[in-house]
């Protein structure tokens, strides 16, 4: 290569941890830095959104942008950077799918705000002063990004051209896209790169036997068996609606899958697919003998349905949000 | 609300409660044409994403009829169907859509009057909860 590539990492609605797993390539950093210069990176380099605005169309070859759409900053930043870069990278659940940050969605801005503002047992707020975007002070106009309604996904917000899954991606995931990156060997726009096509099942070396459940067990309930399917054991493992790739990281230290690769297919309703897989094991055994309150009662030890089977995927949800009824 | 007329889908397994419509339908039964059928092979098919799918898209309601407990052609997947319908209410729910917007009625293909019924009750309740609230969101967002 004559020339390295230009590459730019941001930061919108996320926890850090994706830039944090960024690092987690170890070594192979080394031949990163080889190819690649770093132009904008806010978590590690001194920088402004002045830098990047003063940058022509186009001269950032490639962005790994983690994070959701959240506010009006993180959607400012998200087609600015479009603008910027050859090739926009949804890196991590969050931006790829909405991730924790979307479970927000179950609320809107209002009730968060009381929440956050008011609520919490901390806070001392008697006469209920919430953030306005702009507010007027003796030396002129002061203004802070919007906060929104609704979370989006990057996707939501502007064209992307890859996705990489995980929460964080893992490191070998993370090295499979760079390296498709600084090689140009890049799949077709729109692939979500992961190694695995197929569900973390596929990956998991537990021993699946028979999938008839009586109980669940919420995970502090119950010390599984260490070499026996969670999802028999009675633990709601996200497994079969999740694609693989991450190598079923979490299985084998004892803890579900909670979904955070998305769906097996890019673009299903993951949340939908784990309704499917609990409502055909819960209860099979007996199925014939039940009634529809005794079916009721098992489906009660389920607990927050949405949260679980939509842990890192609301936002990206065919109803992806939390709506009103009688409005 | 008055003049509102809910669109409702509804999928039928092809054995029971579709072959239950077509009876209706050679008895000339008289029910509201707010339902637009979709024929299944056998309600244990119908995923919960066909469900969200339609109310996303701008559905009013969902209507789901099997064969009865023990009748399935398939032998078991009505079962599965109870199951995933009471899953899939909660799910509703939680998203602040009414889950009486999904029904689940078994009609044998015997029960062409029993058809009929279900539907014209079920319309009537989804005409009670008024349209669905995702329409207006969908009108906002996009």
């Amino acid at each position: 290569m004559d020339k390295k590539i230009k590459l730019a990492l941001y930061w919108a609605a996320t926890c850090g941890g994706c830039d944090i797993a960024t690092l987690a390539i170890g070594d192979k950093i080394l031949k990163l830095a080889q190819v690649a210069d770093i132009v904008f990176w806010p978590v590690a380099m001194d920088v402004k959104y002045s830098d990047v605005e003063k940058m022509p169309d186009k001269s950032i070859d490639a962005c790994l942008f983690n994070g959701s759409i959240r506010n009006s900053e993180n959607e400012y930043m998200a087609q600015l950077l479009r603008a910027k870069s050859k090739i926009l990278i949804a890196y991590g659940s969050c931006s790829y799918e909405g991730g924790i940050p979307g479970l927000a969605n179950l609320f809107n801005r209002q009730m968060i705000f009381e929440r956050a503002y008011c609520e919490t047992q901390s806070t001392d707020n008697p006469k209920k002063v919430y953030p306005q975007s702009k507010v007027q002070v003796p030396e002129g106009e002061l203004e802070i990004p919007e906060f929104y309604d609704t979370v989006k996904t990057l996707t939501q917000t502007v064209d992307v051209d890859y996705f990489v899954p995980g929460c964080p991606p893992e490191e070998k995931t993370t090295w499979l896209a760079i390296e498709a990156l600084i090689e140009n060997k890049l799949p077709p726009k729109g692939t979500v790169i992961s190694h695995a096509v197929k569900a973390v099942c596929d990956e998991c070396p537990r021993i699946r036997k028979e999938k008839k459940v009586k109980k669940f067990y919420r995970t502090y309930e119950i010390i599984p068996e260490p070499e026996t399917c969670l999802l028999e054991q009675g633990i709601v493992c996200m497994g079969p609606a999740t694609r693989g790739g991450c190598g079923a990281v979490c299985p084998q230290a004892n803890m579900p899958c909670t979904g955070c690769y998305g769906p097996v297919e890019p673009g299903a309703d993951q949340g939908a697919k784990m309704v499917s897989a609990i409502a055909s094991i819960l209860g099979r055994e007996n199925e014939k003998d039940l009634s529809e309150a005794e079916v009721e009662e098992l489906m009660d030890q389920i607990k927050d349905p949405v949260g679980t089977f939509y842990r890192f995927s609301l936002p990206a949800a065919l109803v992806n949000r939390r709506v009103k009824e009688g409005s | 609300m008055d003049g509102f007329e809910p669109k409702i889908i509804g999928f039928c397994c092809n054995w029971c409660a579709y072959a239950g419509a077509d009876l209706a339908g050679i008895s000339r039964i008289q029910y509201p044409p707010n339902l637009r059928m979709i024929r299944v092979m056998c309600s244990g098919t119908i995923e919960p994403a066909y469900i969200l799918e339609a109310f996303q898209k701008g559905a009013d309601g969902v209507f789901i009829g099997g064969c009865h407990p023990g009748d399935c052609h398939y032998q078991t997947g009505n079962y599965k169907t109870m199951r995933k319908v009471i899953l899939a209410k909660r799910l509703l729910s939680q998203l602040g859509l009414n889950p009486k917007r999904l029904k689940l009625e078994w009609v044998s293909a015997a029960e062409g009057q029993r058809f009929a019924q279900v539907v014209t009750d079920f319309i009537a309740e989804v005409k009670e909860l008024g349209p669905n609230p995702l329409k207006q969101e969908i009108a906002q967002h996009g």
